[in-house]
C-alpha cells in the first residue's frame, strides 16, 4: 500500500500526508516525562500542602521554644539562622514524583510507558527534572519566612542565598533515590511511605537542634557518620562567610547520599524494565 | 515480502508454569489477525512478550520487521498498544493524555493536533477537557485506543479491546478497527474471548489454549472443518447416551456432549434434524429442545479441545 493511498481514522477518504512517530531524543524524552509530572504537581497538592506548612510550624515553634535559651546560653548566637537550613531540609527530604510512580506501576500506566520508544533512563530522569523544581517551589516559602523573622545572608549575600537554596535542592535530589527506588522495586505506593523511616534517622540523628559541642557523647559520635550533618554544618556556614572546608564537606556529603541512593534507583530501574 | 509479526516457537514460563509453549505466528502486513481462547490460555503473555513488555524465555519474534530482543526500540516505535486494562492517569483529562502521547513518540505540537482530530471519531469530545477519572469504563476503553493510535503505529495489537464495553461502544471500536486496517492497511493483532467479534473483525484466528496455538486458519475455513450445521439437543437425562445415539447416524459427526447439550456437527442441518429426532426417541431420552444453528468458532474451539471458551459476563 503507498503512503499516499493512505488515509486515517476521521478521514476514509481524503489522502493526506502521513504523521509517523520518530525518536524525540535523550533530553526530547525527560521533558515529556518531567512535562507530565509537572502538570501534575498542582493536581497533587495534598501531597505537596504538608511538605509546604509542616517545616514552617516546626521553624516557628522550634524558634520559639529555644531562641531565648540558645541566646543566654552563647551570647549573640543566632538560633534563627541555625534553623532555617534544618527548615529547608525538612521540606525537600522525602519529598518526590515516587508516589505517583509506584501508582503508574501499579495502575499500569509505567506499561504503557515501557511501550513507547522512551529511553528508560528518562522515565526516571524526567521525574527527577520535576522534584528539582517542586524542591525549589517548597525553598520559597522557608526563604520567605526566614528573611521574615531577621536571617540574613549578611557576608555571602545573594550568592550565597542561592548556594543555600541549591544545597537543600540538590540534598533532596539526592535522597529520591531512596523511595525511587523502593516504588520501582514494589510497585507500591504504601511501600514508598514506608521510606519516610529513613527520614527520621537523617533529620533527627544530627545537629538540627543543637551544635556537636553541647551535645551528649553517644548522640556527638553519631552524627559524625551522618551526611545531614555535614549539609547542615554547609549551609550554616554561608550565614558568616565563604568556608571553603565546610562548603567542600557539605558537597562530599550530598554525593555521596546521591551517589549510593541514585545506584539503587537505577539498578530498581533496570530490574523493573527487564521483569514482566 | 516480511511479515509484520513473525514468531518461533515462542516461549514463556513462570516458574513451573508455562504459560507460552511453542507458539509459531506469521502475521502478513494489512491483516487482522485474531487470537481466540479462554481465560489463562496464554493470549496476553503473547502480546506483552511481542510488544517487548515481557521477555521470552525462548524462541524468537519480531514485530514491524525488527527483533523484539535486540530491537526492542525500534519494534515499539512501530506499535500501537492497548491492553487489557485501560491504562490511563486518571488526573490527566483525554486532551492531554493524547497530547503525552503523542510526545512520547516525538510528534510536533501541529502534527499532535491534527491527529486528535483524526482519532476524534473514536471519543466523545465534549468530555475531552474533562479529567479521565470521571470518564466511563467505556470511554476511558475508546480513548485508550484513541492513544495507542496517535503516532500511527504499523501494528496495532489489541488486548481484549472490547471487554467489559456496552454494545453501542463495543459496535463503535469493531467500525473504527475495520476501518483502520481497510482504509489506513494497518496491521491488527487482536485477542479476544468474543467469538463474535472474531468472526467479524478477523481474517485469521489462532485459537490458544493451555499455552498452545490449537488451530489456525480463516474463520470460515475452520468452522467448515467442523460441518456447516450444528445440531443442538438439550436433554432432561443421560446426555452420554444421547451423544452414543446420535453418533450412531450417518451424516453426523464430532458429536460432543457439555452439560445437559449434546452437539453434532453435519453438512445439513435441515436434513438431520429429524432421523436425530427419531433416534432420541427411540433411545427413550426426553429431549427439552432441539434446534440447528450455524456452526461458530465455539464449535471449532470445543471439537479441538473438548470446551467451550467461557466469556466472564
Amino acid at each position: 500500500m503507498s503512503a499516499a493511498a493512505i488515509t486515517e481514522v476521521g478521514e476514509p477518504t481524503s489522502p493526506h500526508i502521513v504523521i509517523r512517530a520518530r525518536p524525540s531524543g535523550f533530553f526530547g524524552d525527560m521533558a515529556s516525562v518531567s512535562n507530565r509530572a509537572l502538570r501534575l504537581l498542582p493536581r497533587d497538592l495534598e501531597t505537596i500542602l504538608p511538605a509546604l506548612l509542616i517545616p514552617l510550624f516546626f521553624l516557628v515553634v522550634t524558634i520559639g521554644a529555644i531562641q531565648n535559651l540558645a541566646s543566654d546560653a552563647v551570647p549573640g548566637f543566632d538560633y534563627k539562622a541555625f534553623q532555617l537550613p534544618v527548615a529547608l531540609m525538612t521540606a525537600v527530604t522525602g519529598m518526590s514524583r515516587a508516589n505517583s510512580l509506584a501508582l503508574d506501576i501499579a495502575n499500569g500506566y509505567f506499561d504503557r510507558l515501557l511501550m513507547t520508544p522512551i529511553n528508560r533512563y528518562a522515565l526516571l530522569l524526567g521525574l527527577m527534572v520535576a522534584d528539582f523544581v517542586l524542591f525549589l517551589v517548597l525553598a520559597t516559602p522557608v526563604i520567605i519566612l526566614g528573611f521574615a523573622i531577621g536571617v540574613s545572608f549578611g557576608a555571602t549575600g545573594v550568592l550565597g542565598l542561592l548556594v543555600f537554596v541549591l544545597f537543600g535542592a540538590f540534598w533532596g535530589l539526592a535522597y529520591t533515590g531512596f523511595p525511587y527506588a523502593i516504588a520501582l522495586r514494589t510497585g507500591n505506593p504504601g511501600a514508598v511511605n514506608s521510606s519516610i523511616l529513613l527520614f527520621f534517622p537523617f533529620m533527627f540523628l544530627t545537629t538540627a537542634w543543637v551544635s556537636r559541642e553541647v551535645m551528649t557523647d553517644w548522640l556527638a559520635v553519631i552524627t559524625w557518620f551522618n551526611p545531614m550533618t555535614y549539609a547542615l554544618e554547609a549551609m550554616r556556614s554561608l550565614f558568616l562567610n565563604w568556608d571553603g572546608w565546610a562548603l567542600s564537606r557539605g558537597i562530599l556529603a550530598v554525593s555521596i547520599v546521591g551517589l549510593l541512593a541514585q545506584t539503587l534507583a537505577l539498578r530498581s530501574l533496570n530490574g523493573r524494565v527487564r521483569r514482566g | 515480502m516480511v511479515a509484520a509479526i513473525s514468531a518461533c516457537k515462542l516461549r514463556r514460563t513462570y516458574g513451573d508454569i508455562v504459560a507460552v509453549d511453542s507458539v509459531d505466528l506469521e502475521v502478513e502486513a494489512g491483516e487482522v489477525y485474531g487470537f481466540l481462547g479462554p481465560n489463562g490460555a496464554g493470549k496476553s503473555t503473547v502480546v506483552r512478550m511481542l510488544c517487548t513488555l515481557a521477555s521470552m524465555t525462548a524462541g524468537s519474534a519480531s514485530v514491524a520487521g525488527y527483533d523484539v530482543d535486540s530491537e526492542g526500540d525500534q519494534v515499539r516505535l512501530n506499535i500501537g498498544v492497548a491492553l487489557q486494562d485501560a491504562a490511563l492517569d486518571g488526573k490527566l483529562t483525554g486532551r492531554e493524555t493524547l497530547t503525552l502521547q503523542g510526545r512520547y513518540y516525538g510528534l510536533s505540537r501541529g502534527s499532535i493536533s491534527t491527529r486528535i482530530q483524526q482519532v476524534a471519531p473514536l471519543l466523545d469530545m465534549s468530555a475531552i477537557d474533562r479529567r479521565v477519572s470521571t470518564y466511563s469504563g467505556g470511554m476511558k476503553r475508546r480513548l485508550d485506543l484513541a492513544a495507542a493510535l496517535m503516532h500511527n503505529p504499523e501494528v496495532l495489537f489489541l488486548d481484549e479491546p472490547t471487554t467489559g464495553l456496552d454494545p453501542i461502544s463495543r459496535s463503535m471500536v469493531w467500525e473504527q478497527l475495520k476501518s483502520l486496517n481497510k482504509d489506513l492497511g494497518m496491521t491488527i493483532f487482536l485477542t479476544t474471548q468474543y467469538l463474535e467479534e472474531a468472526d467479524a473483525l478477523t481474517d485469521r484466528v489462532g485459537i490458544l489454549n493451555e499455552g498452545r496455538l490449537a488451530a489456525e486458519g480463516a474463520p470460515e475455513d475452520l468452522k467448515r472443518n467442523v460441518g456447516a450445521d450444528v445440531v443442538v439437543a438439550r436433554v432432561v437425562n443421560d446426555p452420554a447416551r444421547a451423544a452414543d445415539a446420535v453418533s450412531q447416524l450417518a451424516g453426523v459427526s464430532n458429536v460432543e456432549v457439555y452439560g445437559n447439550e449434546i452437539s453434532a456437527a453435519t453438512t445439513d442441518g435441515a436434513l438431520i434434524i429429524s432421523p436425530v429426532a427419531v433416534a432420541l426417541a427411540n433411545a427413550e431420552i426426553e429431549v427439552i429442545e432441539l434446534s440447528i444453528r450455524p456452526t461458530t468458532l465455539d464449535d471449532v474451539f470445543l471439537e479441538l479441545t473438548g470446551a467451550r471458551i467461557e466469556v466472564e459476563k
